[in-house]
Order: C-alpha cells, then sequence, then structure tokens
C-alpha cells in the first residue's frame, strides 16, 4: 500500500491534498493520505499554539468509550486493533519507537458507589457491544493488589479490559511528522488559514503568506475546526475542556499496567491525570486545589506516589464535541471538504490514519462512521 | 491565609532594598527566598563568611551592612528556605514549598526578585565532572570557602571571571588560568557605547581587579575561541585551536541573564534584548509589568549588577506603596530622586560591558552537532538542528519533539540554545524562534506535599 | 577536586557521603559536601547513565541530585548540611514503589 515518494510532483502551490491542523488528527490523517499516493500539504501554525497534542495523557484507551454508542465503542477497539501495524510501520520508516504497550487497563474505583456504578456501566457496554462482543472484568481488591503495586486501603476494586494499551504521545507526535515527510508530504508550520474559498473538489487556502489549491480537503485543526467548518458547509459545533496532568520525576518501572489516571511512560516517569473543568479557551491556568485533588486521588489509590517529585505539570485543552463523540464529516455542498474532530487522538491514531486517510483518498467516508456526522446535532445543513 | 500588602520573592539586593523601602513606609511585607540566609547570589552566605579575606570588597562592607539593615528591619516577615512554585495571577495567591510542604500566603502587591543565573555554555564537554560554572565556584567560596585543588581553567568572560579569578588566587587556588573569549573587534565597538566618564567608578574597580588578578600570578590568554573539555569520566584537559592544557576544574562564564522562569510562566510580556542577548519581562521605570499587581526588581528584569538591583528594588517598592495608597505620586516621585540617580550611575557602564562582552555566535548556538544543549534529557545541537528542518519553528515544538526542557530543570539550561540553533537553521532571529512557556510547578515538589495542600485547605 | 580552608571556614559539621565521613563548615550545601569529599560523580544520569556532579551550585540544573538521608532525587546545592547527614549518589532513575 506504500507508494513511492518519488511521484512527479505537480504545479507550485498545487497538491492533491490539503490537509489543516498539524495535531496529531491532522498529522496522522496526512500521513494516510501520503500513504495512498497523494502529494499532501499539511497546513499549521506556529510555536505556540491551542494544542491538544501537545498535552496529552497518551492513553490508548478504549474501556470507557462510547456508554450508549456502540459505534464509537467499535471505532476505538478497531484503532486500538491496528495500533501495532502503525506503530511498526511508523518505527520501520522513522527510527522512532511509539513505546506502544497494550497489556490491558484498570480503572481504579475509590468506594463501593464508585465500584457499583462502575459495574453498571461496563455490563450496558457488554450488552450494548452485541456480536462485536466486550470483554471486561470487575477486579476485586485482592486481584487489583496483584496486578498494581502497594494499593491504598481505600481501593476497593477496578474495572479492566484487555483492550487499553498506552504510548508516548509526544513521539507519535514526532513520528507521524517525520514518516508524512518521509512519504513526500510537506509539512508547513507557522501557516494558520488566513482565507479559503471552496468549490466542489477545488480548495483555496491561504496561509502563510501563500495560496495553495487542492481538490481535497480535510479540516483538522482541533478546536479551529469550529470556525473553518462552516467555510465548507459543515459544522463543528466543539468545546475546550480543560485537563491537567502531573508528572514525576523518572522511576524505575513500576507499574506494569496503565490505570486512567495514573501510567508509567516508557522513560519512566508517572503520569498523573486528568481533571475535566469547563475552561474557555484559557490552557494556562493551573488550579493548585485542582492539581492537588489529582494527586490525593492518585495517593489513595497508591500511597507510595506521594514520595515522588512532580517536576512538570501542565493543562491543554481537549477538543470535545457536545456529545463527547468524535465527528466525522464530508461535505454534501462542496464534495472532497471532510472534517476530522475527536478528544481521543492518541487512540484513534491508527484508525485515522489507516482506516479513515483511505476513505478521504478514495472520496468519500464508509457508512460505518455516517453515526459521527455531526448531523446529529441538527444543524449541518443550516450552517451554510 | 495572611495578607500582606507586599510580598517579595528573593532576598537579594533588590528584594532586601524593596521589603527596607517598603517597611519604612509602612508596608506590611513578606519576603521569600529558597536560600537559607539572605544575600541573594551576590551577598550569599556574607553573614557567615564577610571575615574571609577572599572575598574582601562590595561583599564584606557592603553587602554585609545590607543584610543586617534586612535583618533588622520591622515590619519585614522573613521566610527563609521557602521556595516558590505557583502564583495565582487573578488573586495573587502564592503556592510554597518549605520543609517538604506546600503551604499558601496572600499579599495585595507581589514583586519578584529573582535574580540572574549564568549564561549557559553549552561547549563539547561540558557536562564531564569538573566542569561548572564560575559564579558555581564563586558560591562553594562564599558558602564552604573551598577552593578547586589542582590547576584551574577559568574559560569565557565578563567582569565576573576577573572577580572570580582574583578571589581563588586569594584563596590560595592555583595554578588559574583565564581564557578569555572576548573577540577582537569587540573592543573598538564597546568603546563606541561610551558610558567610560559617567561609569568611570566602576570601571576603576575593574582595572584594580585586574590588576589584581596579574600580580597574583593569573595567566590569560585571549581571544580564545572552540573551546572543548576532555577527558574520561572527568575533565582532564582543555583544549581550544590548536592548543590543550592540563585541567582540574574548568569554570566556564558568559555573563549572567535574567531569571525569567517565573515571569515567564506567569505569561508577562517579555521582550528580547539584543544587547545582553536574553529575554527579560517589559518593565516600565517602576518595575511594573503587563500585570498591574505584580512587578519585578533587580537582575531578573534586566542584568545592572547589585547596585541597580538595590535601586531597582527601592522604586518598585515606592510604587507599591503609592499604589496601595500610602503615598501620592508626587511623594513618589520625590523619595525616587536618589534611586534614579544611584541607578544611572549603576547602569552608566553597562553598554559598554554588554558590547565588550557580547557572547559570540557559538556560544548561544554551538556548532559542534554532537553538543549536548539539554544536559537533563541529553539532546544534542544536531538533534536540535534536525527538530527544525522537521518543522520545529520554536522551542516549544522542539520540545514537543524532542524533550528538551521536559527534565528537572524545566528547559532552564537549554531553552535559550534550542531557540539560538533552530533560529539559525531556519533562518530566523532568536526573538522570532521565540521562547520557552514553563508551567507551575516552578520547582519539584512531591505529589505527597501537593496532596497535602488539599486536605489542609479542607481542614 | 576541591580543598578546605579551615583558616577562614572551620570544618564543624560532621556527614557521611556516599558512607565515607567527612567534616565541612557551617552553612555548607550538601553538594559542597560531595565536591569536598571528591567523588568522582555523584550522579548518573537516568537517559544515557552519564556521571555527573554539581554544575551550577544555585539550583538551576539539576546535575546535583542525590539522595539524602534516604529521599532521592534531592538538589543537594539547595541542602544545608547538618551534623550526621547522609548523602549517597543517585544512580540513575530512583526506585518507586511501596519499601519493602
Ligand atoms: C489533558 C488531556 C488529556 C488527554 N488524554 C488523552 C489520552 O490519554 N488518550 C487519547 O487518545 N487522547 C487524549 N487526549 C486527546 C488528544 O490529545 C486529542 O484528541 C488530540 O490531540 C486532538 O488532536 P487534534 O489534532 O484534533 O487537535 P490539536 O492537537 O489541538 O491540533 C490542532 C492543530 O491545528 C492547528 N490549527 C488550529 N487552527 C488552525 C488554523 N486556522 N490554521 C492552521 N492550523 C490550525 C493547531 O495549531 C494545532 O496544531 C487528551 C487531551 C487532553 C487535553
Ligand atoms: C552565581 C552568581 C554569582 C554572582 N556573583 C556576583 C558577584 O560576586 N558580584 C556581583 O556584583 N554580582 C554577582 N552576580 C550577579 C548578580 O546577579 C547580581 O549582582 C545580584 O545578585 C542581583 O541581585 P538580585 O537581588 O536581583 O538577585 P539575586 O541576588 O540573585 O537574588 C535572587 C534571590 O531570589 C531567590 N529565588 C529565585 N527564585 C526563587 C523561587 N522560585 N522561590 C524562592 N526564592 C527564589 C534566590 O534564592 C535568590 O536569593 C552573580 C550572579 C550569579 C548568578
Ligand atoms: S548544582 Fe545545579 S541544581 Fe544543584
Amino acid at each position: 500500500m506504500v507508494l513511492s515518494a518519488q511521484e512527479p510532483s505537480p504545479a507550485p502551490g498545487r497538491h492533491d491534498a490539503i490537509v489543516i491542523g498539524g495535531g496529531l488528527v491532522g498529522a496522522a490523517i496526512a500521513c494516510g493520505l501520503a500513504e495512498q499516493g497523494l502529494d499532501t500539504l499539511l497546513l499549521d501554525e506556529g510555536d505556540v499554539a491551542h494544542r491538544a497534542s501537545r498535552g496529552n495523557f497518551g492513553l490508548v484507551w478504549v474501556q470507557s468509550k462510547g456508554l450508549g454508542a456502540p459505534h464509537y465503542q467499535r471505532w476505538s477497539r478497531q484503532s486500538a486493533a491496528a495500533w501495532p501495524a502503525l506503530a511498526a510501520a511508523l518505527a520501520a520508516r522513522t527510527g522512532l519507537d511509539t513505546a506502544l504497550e497494550q497489556p490491558g487497563g484498570l480503572h481504579i474505583c475509590l468506594s463501593e458507589e464508585e465500584f457499583s456504578v462502575r459495574a453498571a456501566r461496563m455490563e450496558r457496554m457488554r450488552a450494548e457491544a452485541g456480536n462485536f462482543g466486550f470483554e471486561y472484568r470487575m477486579l476485586t481488591r485482592a486481584e487489583v493488589a496483584e496486578r498494581l503495586p502497594g494499593i491504598g486501603p481505600a481501593v476497593v476494586g477496578a474495572s479492566w479490559t484487555p483492550y487499553d494499551g498506552h504510548a508516548g504521545a509526544l513521539t507519535l507526535l514526532r513520528a507521524l511528522h517525520a514518516a508524512f515527510r518521509d512519504l513526500g508530504g510537506t509539512y508547513r508550520p507557522n501557516a494558520a488559514v488566513a482565507g479559503l474559498d471552496a468549490a466542489p473538489h477545488d480548495f483555496r487556502v491561504t496561509a502563510g503568506g501563500a495560496t495553495v489549491r487542492a481538490p481535497r480537503l480535510v479540516l483538522a485543526a482541533g478546536l479551529g475546526n469550529a470556525a473553518l467548518a462552516p467555510m465548507v458547509g459543515l459544522a463543528a459545533p466543539l468545546r475546550p475542556e480543560r485537563g491537567q496532568i502531573l508528572v514525576t520525576e523518572r522511576a524505575q518501572p513500576v507499574l506494569s499496567m496503565p490505570t486512567v489516571n495514573v501510567r508509567q511512560t516508557a522513560e519512566g516517569s508517572l503520569l498523573i491525570g486528568e481533571s475535566k473543568e469547563d475552561a474557555g479557551f484559557d490552557s494556562t491556568t493551573q488550579i493548585p486545589s485542582v492539581m492537588s485533588d489529582m494527586a490525593r486521588r492518585a495517593v489513595l489509590a497508591m500511597p507510595w506516589i506521594a514520595e515522588l517529585n512532580i517536576v512538570r505539570a501542565w493543562s491543554a485543552l481537549r477538543v470535545m464535541s457536545v456529545d463527547g463523540l468524535p465527528i466525522y464529516d464530508q461535505s454534501e455542498r462542496f464534495p472532497g471538504a471532510f472534517t476530522a474532530n475527536c478528544h481521543s487522538g492518541v487512540t484513534l491514531a491508527a484508525a485515522h490514519a489507516r482506516m479513515l486517510a483511505p476513505m478521504i483518498a478514495a472520496g468519500a467516508l464508509a457508512p460505518e462512521l455516517r453515526p459521527f456526522s455531526a448531523e446529529r446535532f441538527g444543524h449541518v445543513r443550516t450552517a451554510a | 491565609m495572611s495578607g500582606h500588602d507586599l510580598a517579595i520573592v528573593g532576598a537579594g539586593p533588590a528584594g532586601i532594598a524593596a521589603a527596607l523601602e517598603g517597611a519604612a513606609l509602612g508596608l506590611s511585607v513578606l519576603v521569600l527566598d529558597e536560600q537559607d540566609a539572605p544575600g541573594g547570589q551576590v551577598f550569599r552566605a556574607v553573614e557567615r563568611a564577610a571575615g574571609d579575606p577572599a572575598l574582601a570588597g562590595d561583599y564584606a562592607t557592603e553587602g554585609m551592612a545590607l543584610v543586617r539593615a534586612f535583618r533588622a528591619a520591622r515590619g519585614v516577615e522573613y521566610r527563609p528556605g521557602t521556595t516558590l512554585w505557583h502564583i495565582d495571577t487573578d488573586t495573587l495567591r502564592l503556592s510554597l514549598l518549605r520543609e517538604g510542604k506546600a503551604e499558601e500566603a496572600g499579599a495585595s502587591r507581589l514583586l519578584l526578585a529573582t535574580g540572574a543565573q549564568e549564561r549557559p555554555v553549552p561547549i563539547p564537554g561540558w557536562t564531564l565532572p569538573g566542569v561548572m560554572g564560575a559564579g558555581a565556584a564563586q558560591i562553594l567560596l562564599k558558602t564552604a570557602g573551598a577552593v578547586p585543588a589542582g590547576p584551574v581553567v577559568i574559560a569565557g568572560q565578563g567582569p565576573l571571571c576577573w572577580l572570580i579569578a582574583v578571589q581563588m588566587l586569594r584563596a590560595g587556588a592555583g595554578p588559574v588560568t583565564l581564557l578569555e573569549t572576548t573577540r577582537g573587534s569587540a573592543a573598538t565597538a564597546a568603546l563606541q557605547a561610551g558610558g567610560l566618564w559617567a561609569g568611570r567608578r566602576l570601571l576603576l574597580k575593574g582595572l584594580a581587579l585586574v590588576r589584581e588578578a596579574r600580580a597574583r600570578g593569573l595567566r590569560v590568554v585571549r581571544k580564545v575561541r572552540g573551546l572543548q573539555a576532555l577527558g574520561e569520566g572527568r575533565v582532564e584537559h582543555v583544549r581550544w585551536e590548536g592548543n590543550t592544557i592540563p585541567c582540574g576544574t574548568l569554570l566556564l562564564h558568559e555573563g549572567v541573564i535574567p531569571s525569567t522562569h517565573v515571569t515567564r510562566a506567569l505569561g508577562l510580556e517579555h521582550r528580547w534584548d539584543a544587547a545582553q542577548l536574553c529575554w527579560r519581562p517589559t518593565l516600565d521605570g517602576w518595575g511594573a509589568t503587563s500585570h498591574d499587581g505584580i512587578a519585578v526588581a533587580g537582575d531578573g528584569g534586566g542584568i545592572g549588577g547589585w547596585e541597580a538591583a538595590v535601586a531597582t528594588g527601592r522604586l518598585a517598592a515606592l510604587d507599591a506603596a503609592c499604589r496601595l495608597g500610602r503615598i501620592d505620586t508626587a511623594e513618589r516621585d520625590r523619595r525616587a530622586v536618589p534611586h534614579r540617580a544611584a541607578l544611572r550611575r549603576a547602569l552608566a557602564l553597562r553598554p559598554f560591558l554588554d558590547r565588550l562582552y557580547a557572547p559570540a555566535p557559538e556560544v548561544l548556538a554551538p556548532a559542534d552537532d554532537s553538543t549536548l544543549v539539554c544536559r537533563c534529557e541529553e539532546i544534542t545541537a544536531g538533534q536540535v538542528r534536525a527538530a527544525a528542518r522537521l518543522g520545529a519553528t520554536g522551542p516549544n515544538q522542539a520540545k514537543a519533539y524532542l524533550r528538551t526542557g521536559m527534565g528537572p530543570c524545566q528547559g532552564r539550561m537549554c531553552g535559550t540554545t534550542v531557540a539560538a540553533l533552530i533560529a539559525a537553521e531556519r533562518g530566523i532571529t532568536v526573538e522570532q524562534a521565540g521562547v520557552l512557556r514553563p508551567r507551575a510547578p516552578f520547582k519539584p515538589l512531591t505529589v505527597g506535599a501537593l496532596a497535602g495542600l488539599a486536605k489542609d485547605d479542607a481542614a | 577536586m576541591y580543598a578546605q580552608r579551615p583558616e577562614a571556614r572551620p570544618a564543624t559539621v560532621e556527614v557521611l557521603v556516599d558512607g565515607q565521613v567527612v567534616r565541612v563548615p557551617e552553612g555548607a550545601s550538601a553538594a559542597a559536601a560531595v565536591l569536598l569529599a571528591g567523588l568522582p560523580a555523584l550522579r548518573s544520569t537516568p537517559v544515557g547513565g552519564a556521571p555527573r556532579l554539581p554544575y551550577c551550585m544555585m539550583g538551576v540544573c539539576f546535575d546535583c541530585l542525590a539522595e539524602i538521608d534516604g529521599v532521592p532525587n534531592r538538589q543537594a546545592c539547595m541542602v544545608t548540611v547538618a551534623p550526621g547527614m547522609r548523602i549517597a549518589p543517585q544512580r540513575g532513575a530512583r526506585v518507586a514503589g511501596p519499601r519493602a
């Protein structure tokens, strides 16, 4: 499927596809398009920008995705299953190890109430999965203790699925950029979109002082999509949701599997996540009381974490749709234009590069992605 | 939470002077500093070491007097051993760390007097044991009376090089060689900057130092380029353009740069200082920043030396008192007159010094690809250049690609080097490449200390 | 290697540097004690295992990370010596987890 990078290059300013947004979503799609042999241009903003892809937790996480939306559970699972091939392809092309590990993952419950709510949720997920299946177990405290070192007295149990894992999210971003370039793609930073002219199968984008043109346009600008989508007759109703993360100093390997809010990276740091706040567009504020609550929860789960030094912390904005599910759309008014948004850009990277990108290259989204259209919010058509 | 009128971070000359001035005007002042005694970098440990003949000079006289006055001041609460790790810019609530515990403090106004750090000098081999900052060796002398044993090489430039060479020689270190990196063309440019007459007092002090250094047997090699530290497991030799000499301790120094870690993390406006080749917060004549509750004084706002730090500290305190309604602007301006004059005198020689001792481009952006620039994550100049080619237009994207700035120092050591390398590779200015945006915690604290904060709050 | 100057600063505080008894002046930092003890390296980096000694002595570079009184990864240059303090090298990444 991988074509050579040595295709004759088209006239300057003309490409087969333009992708707007060089975060995880845009880079994965751009990489996939380049792999399909399309001459692809990836436009991005500069050094300082809203970038969920630079501030995330690095989980390849499935177990909590898609309650009441089995298509989302399926899509996440397919991506998790495609991840090893993506990781291998990226390693082969760039020499970068994205440190993917998929040993399964735990969602720790710190009270009987949390445990029973969790158990009910997991059971509902299984019921909704139907034939596709959903393997999970509610682990007792003793079973959690077999899997994690030194759990605290507050731990009641955990949910576990075999699908979960984690990866180095920043290495992934770098590997996608490096692979994209290696495939002959052009990455242009400092190129915020200043103008967009849409016609069916003909898009002109002015960015970074130049105008470029392509028959395919993919909007993957994260929160920026909210403003861009209407220009191609689509809608991307998104809101920022701030999340904070604490990072400890490196430690010898101690955690054999990730939990939903504590994981150990390949470098050895423990990451402690993540809070959900409505924050508006301020990705820089850090709130000591929120950071403190995150720390406290981690210490309740594994008291020895208290000894570790936090060497970094940050807050970043999640790209949230109203219902928390991804948005994938194709424009009917301007065929050739697509949008892609999600708040699980690591988890879904493989789906984006290996399933979504081929659809875009071929010109249409597959029916299985229909439920992800922003039409579900009822205002796609009116937006144009 | 105690509500002080003015919280001052840093008990160096700037913070001390501001505290004295503020207290004299009736403000309740909180001073916190991560060191265990007042004095800052320049007057570090002066209460213990003022009697050391090696440190005779400003340190023993003016430094000691300043710290004495600080200890005697009323209306000043001093919290040593206290590290600032977060500031809420809406409420000016300070998150602190003392003896391993997180605590908080509040104030109506905040003055950051966090001083300077030595400019990182990334030469090949600078991570070898036995290589350190010249200022670091001076700290050893001040805090422990210690001097390097065996041949000492000081490599770099600037007034501090000469001062430290003299202090080392007085303290019996030796033999000491100064490899001066000042370029031949710099002297002419410096003379054009002028200020020699107005700054004659400092100039004479400097010349006296040079004389003393020579008299004490300092060996000086001029116009040194292409420095390298060599050795197996520790520095054994220093090499430059065809010369190699044995070396037990290599002390690097290319001047000091403002510690802007906190001011950048707060998102205050900064500008690139093309003369001093460093970032500095944008300040008005009173040290006011782009945040109307926060001011900066001392070397943290731009390098001026300790006398300038004292003057800017006093000016900032006057402005704080004025904004708090204790004095009116006329009174503030009247009281400012002597401090403005002192500031002018202290800064008169700066343009000359800045030009004379402007670091060479290779100090900012090391030429050799194998030179480590990020000491924490062990990233080389070559890797940064490759990241720039991949698409990193500044240090923040480079950090995402390479982890430069993600180690425990949070980019304090590599930030400007990475930006300069990217600038050189992409053909833009360092200013265009931009600057790392650090985040709290400014210094590490344990998960337990952070978790404890919530508990104490709830209690 | 660093030498003391007892005539200027008498060495009155006894500490243990990597098991070796060293006397240093009051007010010295743990990092100073390490340099006075002549330790060849205080830490080895968690990334490449390279040996390091304190570089900045003022809390900026984090090359002085040490295990002090049993607590790993402390900035030795920011810790003032106290009688009986145990200062040990920090080799690579610290150990984490429940204590045996
Ligand atoms: C705290 C936190 C934790 C998370 N944890 C996880 C996790 O564990 N697992 C997981 O799978 N996901 C996680 N995520 C989500 C994941 O990071 C995001 O889903 C993903 O990064 C979104 O990628 P994106 O490319 O859509 O957006 P972004 O990363 O925001 O990228 C958008 C890009 O578009 C550019 N752009 C915007 N507007 C324009 C314009 N007009 N012109 C040109 N360029 C433009 C921006 O500069 C930016 O580079 C987390 C997110 C956060 C905030
Ligand atoms: C290593 C070194 C040695 C120097 N030696 C000399 C010298 O011998 N002679 C000379 O004229 N100049 C010297 N200088 C130059 C020096 O910058 C100024 O002369 C003078 O110290 C500036 O005074 P200041 O008050 O602005 O800052 P400083 O004196 O640097 O004081 C800043 C204070 O802030 C504290 N601080 C910083 N961050 C935090 C935080 N997050 N939390 C709590 N406290 C914090 C520091 O501990 C420090 O005590 C030296 C500089 C350095 C870096
Ligand atoms: S020696 Fe640099 S932080 Fe301690």
